[in-house]
């Protein structure tokens, strides 16, 4: 056989090889950092309302090295996270394209959008302070930055600090009050550590719950979750949600969100996706199933979620903490903070 | 003829080398062709200096707690004789199919406060909060030690109880009837003689704990891989990244050169196999109680425990779990692991056979570069082989778009061919030095004898050298299954769409910390392990 004519049969074959993975009929496809049993409901549904099949790739580290590698190649249409600050990365790495659809401009509100359309918010989360019911009860007028003074020395559990959802309160707080103050702050608070930052935001809750701490940082969702869950329902009975900073900057928010790849190959399908998710049925499955805000204004939240009171959220502009995402790690190794 | 072939022996290890080395490779290139944005001093002014201290503490702890573990297993073994010896033989190297991730969540579960031990021991004693009494914190250092150590002892012990059985027992017996107690003949003699199975078992865990993620971050530690993870995929800074991977590599080379260059001129060549099966000492009274209760409880901690753990709760979530799913991934997995496994035995003969043929620096070098992947953690190595075969896709497709034909798109980082090349990578250093650490065993008075006789290399290997060592090309061959079951990080972010491995799937929930349902799949995994262990254990008991 000529080298030729191997060559040609060695790429028919593969072709015939990676046809026969990729191309079926109608679909979409998500890299995703949420946890595909989040989505999953929502991706039926859409399957079921349009036949488009979506296929889901999770992972929780480098998918955006990864999409970045395949370049025009990738087959990843649409990119998920749990936070903004990897929308943010994923927008300057220039790996996303706008998206100009009347739907989701109509669905979520402006605040809520990347610059130049190029990502969108499809939930929104409150980063809480939960407070023990059995030794401090609610105190809705605490802030995060109470939590670094020396009342709390001691009482205080949280996550690793490098944790997305932290990174971002600490990015806002230096956006808010400067790096300097929130290097004090982030000193203090680590002087009132109960333990080293350790574990997921449930199992602060759960620390609270065994007496290790008083007070826990943790998303909104959580207690959503963990009020269903039959083996963590006496950990959330434990524990009183509080949203912090009422009098001052607003509760710090953070959002889930969506962006269309740069090289998206089935465009279409993928913008049928991000509007089906911003819409009043997706939106609703967000509220009731995940226990988030909804980012659609006229879908209201779950009555459990509603039960915790409305509070005032932080308005400032998402970009604006993004542009301290790099600063807010850094400071962290300088406290050492995780260590 | 032969100077013919001959070339096409360096051609073809050193063509393996390079693939195995280009994704690491790969990352230098790319890194040091950034700009430097400073991250890697920050790096050093702040947290470096903790995070190497926590890398060095933890692979020592780890190596000395596998040593602890390892060596009186492999010598009561090999040399002893008590009850249940046959069992434990190989029953010990079981713990290997643990998934140390999924011990780690185990034990954080038993040991918690609201858990089954911590909980009557406050009923016991009237404690209330946890305030009121001490209670030893898995979540440190030495907890994550301990279970590394726990599940990374086995490759330790295989290689060691290898080693003493098939040591000249005339050796042994010499020293004994020169006046030495068992014990220090065993110091004196067994233990010298076995220094390259002890060099490479030690070299194996440091590898794995020092290319560990999953489990030290789930025990808050952190070391030199959060740092990579935090700079590359946090700060976006490869440049750091590559610098701290390098550093890593270096200590890596350097400990194992200096091993080998301090063994440079011992050679001890296996006169038999046979083993010294009817010296063992026979254990009575006090002694082969303590045999017994080490022996055991370890197995108990690393295999009992956790897999009875695992039972109790997929028990309760057996209808949830059981699903077709489960199936489709536990085939994925399977055949998976069984090509690895496969190409990983080739890859480590090419090599070592290559040493045989032409021993010298070439053949040293080629043998160590295409074992370094095995340092790297998993998700550097899955990027590491994104970057050339992308790059070669692109290229393909560039090229048949320039013939005027249709676009093939990712036919091999797209495919199943990356989540291949990114385990190779990873385990081919198990596979080359379990077959290196039986070929060495094979005198080269035996190449010579049938070169004498008129056969060439290659028939030379195939007569003499394959048949002598294939128990270790057989150990190879589990011990890249095994880990190729386990693997999660190479397997998260390689996979193509609609691919899930049993790790990934168990990853999905105990990424959310609920094992419950996890904990059928990663019973599957542990099963699948245990099954190739069995089955080898079956055949060479038959034919012996």
């Amino acid at each position: 056989m000529s080298i030729k004519k191997g060559l040609t049969v060695l790429f028919a074959g593969a072709s015939v090889l990676a046809s026969s993975m990729s191309y079926s009929a109608e679909e979409v496809n998500v890299y995703s950092y949420r946890q595909p049993f989040l989505i999953e409901p929502m991706m039926k549904e859409f399957t079921a309302e349009t036949g488009i099949k979506v296929n889901v790739l999770f992972a929780k580290k480098g998918l955006i090295e990864r999409i970045k590698r395949e370049g025009k190649l990738s087959k990843a249409d649409l990119m998920l996270t749990s936070d903004f600050s990897r929308l943010t990365l994923f927008t300057e790495e220039g790996l996303s394209q706008p998206v100009d659809s009347k739907v989701l401009n109509e669905n979520i509100p402006s605040k809520f959008h990347g610059a130049e359309q190029q990502w969108f918010a499809l939930t929104s989360r409150a980063r809480n302070i939960y407070s023990s019911v059995e030794r401090v009860g609610p105190v809705p007028t605490i802030t995060y930055q109470d939590l670094a003074t020396p009342a709390f020395k001691g009482k205080v559990c949280m996550r690793s600090g490098k944790h997305p959802y932290n990174v971002s309160l600490l990015a806002s707080i230096i956006a808010h009050e400067g790096e300097a103050n929130a290097k004090t702050w982030l000193e203090g608070l680590k002087a009132n550590l109960a333990r080293k930052p350790q574990g997921n935001d449930r199992d602060q809750v759960k620390a609270v719950k065994e007496g290790l701490c008083d007070y826990a940082l943790g998303n909104s969702y959580y207690l959503g979750k963990m009020i269903n869950d039959p083996a963590q329902v006496s950990w959330a009975e434990s524990v009183v949600i509080n949203f912090p900073n009422q009098a001052t900057t607003g509760t710090h928010v953070n959002v889930s969100g969506v962006a269309l790849a740069k090289y998206s190959p089935n465009k279409a399908n993928a913008i049928k996706l991000m509007e089906f998710l911003s819409g009043d049925v997706a939106q609703k499955m967000y509220a009731e199933i995940n226990y988030e805000y909804p980012v659609k204004a006229d879908v209201q939240p779950s009555e459990l979620v509603a039960s915790w009171g409305e509070f005032k959220a932080d308005d400032i502009n998402l970009s604006d903490i993004a542009a301290q995402h790099e600063t807010a790690i850094k400071l962290l190794d300088e406290v050492k903070f995780d260590l | 003829m032969i100077s013919k072939s001959f070339n096409f022996y360096k051609l073809l290890p050193w063509a393996v080398t390079c693939i195995l080395l280009s994704p690491i490779l790969a990352i230098f290139f790319s890194a040091f062709s950034l700009d430097e944005s400073g991250s890697f001093q920050h790096l050093f002014d702040t947290v470096l200096s903790t995070y190497i201290s926590n890398s060095f503490l933890i692979i020592l702890c780890v190596v000395v707690l596998s040593i602890f573990f390892a060596m009186p297993c492999a010598w009561f073994v090999a040399c002893c004789e008590f009850p249940t010896r046959k069992k434990l033989q190989w029953m010990l190297m079981l713990p290997l199919a643990m998934p140390p991730y999924i011990i780690a969540i185990v034990y954080t579960d038993l040991l918690d406060f609201a858990g089954p031990i911590q909980r009557p021991l406050r009923a016991l004693f009237g404690w209330q909060s946890s305030n009121d009494y001490y209670f030893p914190d898995i979540r440190t250092l030495v907890g994550a030690s301990v279970i590394l150590a726990l599940s990374l002892f086995p490759y330790l012990y295989l290689l060691l109880r290898s080693a003493f059985l098939t040591q000249s027992a005339g050796l042994f017996q010499a020293a004994r009837t020169l006046g030495l107690s068992p014990l220090r003949a065993f110091w004196r003699v067994s233990i010298p003689l076995s220094r390259s199975a002890m060099a490479v078992g030690i070299s194996l865990i440091a590898m794995e704990t020092l290319g560990d993620f999953a489990t030290v971050n789930y025990f808050a530690v952190h070391t030199l891989t959060t740092a990579i993870y935090d700079t590359w995929l946090e700060l976006g800074s490869l440049t750091t990244a590559a610098k701290i991977s390098s550093l890593m590599l270096l200590a890596i080379v350097i400990l194992i050169s200096l091993e080998s260059y301090s063994r440079r001129k011992q050679q001890v060549y296996q006169r038999n196999g046979s083993g010294n099966t009817d010296l063992r000492f026979v254990l009575t009274g006090w002694k082969k109680w303590v045999v017994l209760g080490f022996t055991w409880s370890l197995l108990s901690f690393s295999l009992f425990i956790p897999i009875a753990t695992l039972l109790y709760y997929a028990v309760h979530y057996f209808k949830e779990s059981l699903n077709d799913d489960l199936i489709n991934y536990t085939i994925n997995s399977l055949w998976l692991a069984f090509l690895v496994a496969i190409l990983a035995l080739l890859v480590a003969l090419i090599v070592n056979f290559y040493q045989r043929l032409s021993p010298g620096f070439g053949a040293k070098s080629s043998i160590r570069l295409s074992s370094l992947g095995y340092a790297v953690p998993g998700t550097v190595v899955a990027i590491g082989v994104l970057i050339p075969l992308t790059s070669i896709d692109l290229w393909i497709n560039d090229l048949l778009e320039h013939w005027g034909a249709a676009p093939i798109g990712l036919i091999l980082s797209g495919s199943l061919v990356i989540l291949v090349l990114g385990y190779l990578v990873r385990f081919s250093a198990i596979a080359v030095g379990s077959v290196d650490s039986s070929l060495v065993q094979v005198s080269p008075s035996l190449d010579m004898a049938s070169r004498t006789l008129g056969n060439g290399p290659v028939k030379t290997l195939w007569r003499v050298n394959i048949p002598l060592i294939k128990k270790g090309m057989l150990t190879a061959f589990i011990l890249v299954f095994i880990e190729s079951m386990k693997e999660l990080p190479t397997a998260l972010l390689l996979r193509p769409f609609n691919f899930e491995t049993l790790a990934t799937y168990v990853y999905q929930f105990v990424s959310d910390e609920m094992i419950e349902p996890a904990a059928l799949p990663a019973l599957m995994i542990i099963a699948l392990g245990l099954i190739p262990f069995i089955v080898v254990n079956r055949l060479l008991e038959n034919r012996a």
